[in-house]
């Protein structure tokens, strides 16, 4: 996007979340559930909610890495994770025990709750995104970035 | 039938995290580092996702049931409590560290299966051990 954000791509972007919409969509018209990642991760891990479908889970989650990978088939994509490896434990820690915790993450509250406007939904996704960037912000002022 | 529908769901919603940079952890924290090179990215793709997802929901009001014949099984507590309050703040700060989040994490199986990794495990041993600690309770 020009000079004053030169990181940003933002119709991939747009095109991405399109793509991501209509997967919650099928999810929720079409199996009457949300596509909440977290969620499902925890059903398939044999730790989710009663009366969830592990068999549904499984296949969603199955489908997560096989996409992703038929998308980076189509040109170069950069991933570049953090270096540290304690970073990356502390962190899947609390995304772990806080999605848990607060019954979702950026796909479940971010996604299928702020479309519906669910209170609960707005409440935790204003909270994580706040947590978010006043957590990198703290990085930068330690300099760890 | 069924599983078939959500594995469509699974790789769509895996493309479309490639597709949008969001598989990417430095595209994330990008995003979050408003004192940074700010890039904005990250707000596109949620306008995208949340317009047919809104779509949907008018759909789901008005329909009996999802195409395959089950009930709709969305949230329907209303209530405020500390364990969404907290819940989220946690997850926050880790997503902030790392720049990844649940979805990312298990699609970048199919990205970086080796980068991933400590995370991902990381992140069950945080859901089983909040399974744990609610068990206590």
């Amino acid at each position: 996007m020009g000079t004053l954000f030169p990181d940003a791509t933002p119709l991939m972007g747009f095109l991405g979340g399109v793509m991501i919409g209509i997967a919650g969509a099928i999810m929720l018209l079409g199996l009457g559930r949300i596509a909440g990642v977290s969620g499902m991760a925890a059903t398939v891990l044999g730790i989710g909610e009663q009366g969830s479908d592990r068999k549904l889970a499984l296949t969603f989650i199955i489908g997560l890495p096989l996409g992703a990978a038929l998308m980076s088939l189509t040109g170069p994509m950069r991933i570049a994770f953090p270096d540290s490896i304690s970073l990356l434990v502390i962190g899947g820690l609390l995304v772990g025990f806080g999605t848990r915790l607060g019954s979702g993450c950026t796909s479940g509250h971010g996604v299928c709750g702020v479309s519906r406007l669910s209170p609960r939904s707005l409440v935790a996704t204003g909270l994580f995104m706040a947590a978010g960037f006043a957590t990198v912000a703290i990085m930068r002022l330690a300099g760890m970035l | 039938m069924r599983a078939l529908i959500s594995l469509v769901g699974g790789l769509l919603f895996g493309a479309g995290l490639a597709l949008s940079g969001m598989a990417d952890p430095s595209r994330v924290t990008g995003f979050l580092d408003l004192f940074g090179v700010w890039d904005p990215t990250l707000a596109f793709v949620m306008a995208g996702a949340i317009l047919p997802m809104a779509i949907a929901w008018q759909v789901q009001r008005r329909v009996p049931r999802a195409l395959s014949g089950d009930a709709f099984c969305v949230p329907q507590t209303r209530k405020f409590d500390a364990r969404l309050v907290v819940g989220a703040l946690l997850f926050g700060v880790g997503w902030g560290l790392t720049g990844i989040c649940p979805g990312p994490a298990i699609a970048n199986l199919g990205l970086a299966p080796l980068a991933v990794l400590p995370f991902l495990l990381a992140m069950a041993g945080g859901m089983v051990l909040h399974k744990l600690w609610a068990r206590q309770r």
